[in-house]
C-alpha cells in the first residue's frame, strides 16, 4: 500500500551547508533512482521529497519554509511518516551519461550515479547553483570516481554562468548516450531544447506543485510549453517525476 | 456473423451518445483542458470536469489524500479557479473534445440555492454537453454547512434553480450516499427537472493514525472512494433505479470490467471511474473497457444495453 503512510524513525541529521541537511531514516527503501516520497509531519503538513539515497534511506532537506525547518529540528529516534516510493524514476540507459543538477536538483541524481557506477558507465556530472555554498553533493559524486564540473551564478565556484553553458561545452567535446537532469523548470526547458538540437536521449525530473501525490488531484501537471515532447496532460507525481525521451 | 461481432458498448444518457459507458468522475484529473483531453484520449466515454463554484478556492492543506486498506480517502476541498475562469477552461476543453466526439460534463457547486443558479447560468457560455450539479461534496461543511443532498427539499430547490438557468443543456444531480432514503431524494430532483442522476459521491469517513494520535487528513474527515465504496454505490444505484426512470451514472469503487458490469446491472446506464486511475494506472479506461467486452462476449450479450438494470428484471 504505497499510497498510505508508514512510520519511520529518524536516524540522524547531517548538515551539508548552512541551510541544507541530510536526513537519514532507519533501514533502506526499495525504490528506483528518481522516485520520491511524501513526508508527513502530523500537525505541520506533508511535502514531496526526492529520495537522495536508498540504503540507508535519506532525503536532502533544504530549509525553505515551515515544513522543511520542522524537519531540520528533528533528531535521532524521532518518528516521521512516509508515503511512497511514488512515481517513475530514472533508468540507466547507455554507457556514456551526462548528469545535470541545478541547486538541490542534484539530490535524485546521486542514487542514479550510484546505479551507473554499478554498471560501469562513464559519467560526467555538471552542477550549477547560485553560489558556492549552494553547490550540493559535488564531493559525493567525486567519491564515486566521477568528474564534476561546476558553474555558479556569481562565479564564487567553478565557471561563472548557467550550468546549461557547460552542458553545451560537454556536448561539443564528447558524445553521450543520455542526459539526465533535475533542477528548476527554466534549466530543464533549456536542456530539453539542447537535447532536441543534438537528438540526444534525455530523462528530466520535473518539479511541480504536488498535493495528492497519487495522480488524481491534477495539481502537478507539467505543460507542453515547458517541453513540447511531454505528452498532453502529463502529471509529475503520476507519470513522472522523470520524463524519458528517446529519439 | 452476429456471434462473431464485438458487443456494442455505446450508451445514451438522454440525447448524449457515449462510445462506451465509462465516464471520468468529477474531481479526478479534470482540472485543466489538457488533462480532460488526456483522459478522453485514454478511452473515457465522457469526461467530467472538477467541480467549480462562484469564487476561486485553494482547497485544504496537505495531507489531502491517502490510500488505506480498502480504498482511498480524500479531502481536496473543492480546489477550483472560480466560475469566471472555469468558463474559459471549459471552452478550451470543449474545443479539444468535440473533434474526439467525447462529451464534456461540467460540474458546479455553490453555497446557496441562488448561487447554484448563478454559477449554472455562467457555465452555459462554455456549452458543455451536460452539467453535473454537485450537491454532495463531503469535505466543505465548515464553509457551506450540510450538503444540499442531505434533504430532498433542498436538493429539489437547487435542481430547480439550476434547471431554470441552463436552458436546453441537460443536468445530472450528484447525490450523497449517507442519507436514509436516496430513492426519495432522486425522485425529488427528477421531479424538479434533473435529466439524470450521478450516484454516488464519496462516503464521509476519517482515518486516524494511532502512532501520531491525529487524523491523517488535514481536514480530519474526508471522502472514501475505491473498493470500500462499491457495495454502498451498488446499493444506492439500486434504490435510485427503482425510484426513477432517468439514466444513472453509477459511480463508486469501479476498478474492473466486472465492477462496471455490476454497476450497470444495478441500474446504471453509464459508470463513473475515478480511483481506478490510481489502482490500475493511466490505462484504467482501456483495461476496464476490454474486460467489459470480454464479459459481454463470454455471456453472449450483443449490446451492453441488455445488462442495464438486469438485477431488477431477474
Amino acid at each position: 500500500m504505497k499510497g498510505g503512510f508508514e512510520i519511520k524513525q529518524v536516524q540522524k541529521l547531517f548538515w551539508v551547508n548552512q541551510t541544507t541537511c541530510w536526513l537519514s531514516l532507519e533501514g533502506p527503501i526499495d525504490a528506483q533512482p528518481g522516485q520520491f516520497v511524501m513526508i508527513w509531519l502530523p500537525g505541520i503538513g506533508e511535502k514531496p521529497f526526492s529520495i537522495a539515497s536508498m540504503d540507508p534511506f535519506c532525503v536532502l532537506v533544504v530549509g525553505v519554509g515551515t515544513f522543511s525547518h520542522a524537519l531540520q529540528k528533528l533528531s535521532g529516534g524521532d518518528p516521521i511518516w512516509v508515503k511512497g516510493p511514488l512515481g517513475h524514476g530514472f533508468s540507466v540507459d547507455g554507457q556514456r551519461l551526462l548528469l545535470v543538477g541545478g541547486g538541490y536538483g542534484s539530490a535524485p541524481l546521486l542514487p542514479l550515479a550510484k546505479a551507473a557506477r554499478a554498471q560501469n558507465s562513464q559519467v560526467l556530472v555538471c552542477l550549477g547553483a547560485q553560489n558556492s555554498a549552494s553547490i550540493l553533493l559535488s564531493d559525493a559524486f567525486e567519491n564515486l570516481g566521477f568528474q564534476v564540473s561546476v558553474t555558479t551564478d556569481d562565479g564564487s565556484r567553478g565557471q561563472k554562468g548557467l550550468v546549461t553553458s557547460i552542458v553545451e561545452q560537454a556536448l561539443q567535446a564528447s558524445d553521450f548516450d543520455t542526459l539526465f537532469a533535475c533542477g528548476p523548470v527554466g534549466m530543464l526547458t533549456t536542456l530539453a531544447k539542447i537535447c532536441c538540437e543534438h537528438q540526444l536521449d534525455y530523462q528530466l525530473s520535473w518539479e511541480a506543485h504536488m498535493r495528492c501525490g497519487l495522480g488524481l488531484c491534477g495539481s502537478c501537471e507539467v505543460p507542453q510549453t515547458f517541453d513540447p515532447s511531454l505528452p498532453v496532460g502529463w502529471l509529475a507525481c503520476y507519470d513522472g517525476p522523470v520524463f524519458r525521451k528517446r529519439w | 456473423m452476429i456471434g462473431l461481432s464485438i458487443p456494442n458498448i455505446n450508451v445514451n444518457i438522454g440525447k448524449i451518445v457515449l462510445n462506451n459507458p465509462l465516464v471520468l468522475a468529477s474531481g479526478v484529473m479534470g482540472t485543466s483542458p489538457t488533462l480532460l483531453e488526456r483522459v478522453a484520449l485514454a478511452g473515457a466515454g465522457a469526461v467530467t470536469a472538477k467541480s467549480c463554484g462562484p469564487e476561486p478556492r485553494a482547497g485544504h492543506p496537505n495531507p489531502v489524500m491517502v490510500e488505506w486498506e480498502h480504498g482511498l480517502i480524500n479531502a481536496i476541498g473543492l480546489t477550483n479557479p472560480g466560475v469566471e475562469e472555469e468558463v474559459h477552461l471549459l471552452k478550451e476543453a470543449q474545443e479539444k473534445l468535440s473533434p474526439l466526439k467525447i462529451p464534456l460534463i461540467a460540474s458546479i457547486f455553490a453555497g446557496t440555492v441562488e448561487a447554484y443558479g448563478q454559477v449554472a447560468r455562467a457555465i452555459v457560455a462554455a456549452e458543455p454537453d451536460m452539467i453535473e450539479v454537485n450537491i454532495s461534496c463531503p469535505n466543505v461543511q465548515d464553509d457551506f454547512g450540510l450538503p444540499f443532498a442531505a434533504d430532498w427539499r433542498s436538493a429539489a430547490d437547487v435542481t430547480r434553480s439550476v434547471k431554470r438557468a441552463v436552458g436546453d443543456i441537460p443536468i445530472t444531480v450528484k447525490l450523497a450516499p449517507n442519507v436514509p432514503d436516496i430513492g426519495r431524494i432522486a425522485q425529488a430532483v427528477v421531479e424538479a427537472g434533473a435529466n439524470a442522476i450521478t450516484a454516488i459521491n464519496t462516503m464521509p469517513g476519517m482515518l486516524i493514525n494511532a502512532d501520531a494520535s491525529r487524523p491523517v487528513l488535514f481536514n480530519c474527515s474526508g471522502g472514501i472512494s475505491g473498493p470500500a465504496l462499491k457495495p454502498i454505490a451498488l446499493h444506492c444505484v439500486t434504490e435510485i433505479a427503482q425510484a426513477v426512470e432517468v439514466p444513472i451514472i453509477g459511480t463508486g469503487g469501479v476498478l474492473t470490467g466486472r465492477d462496471a458490469i455490476e454497476m450497470m446491472m444495478a441500474g446504471a446506464t453509464a459508470v463513473g471511474v475515478g480511483s481506478a486511475l490510481w489502482y490500475r494506472g493511466p490505462d484504467a479506461f482501456e483495461l476496464i473497457k476490454a474486460e467489459m467486452i470480454a464479459f459481454l462476449e463470454q455471456h453472449n450479450y450483443r449490446s451492453v444495453d441488455e445488462i442495464i438494470g438486469k438485477v431488477h428484471k431477474a
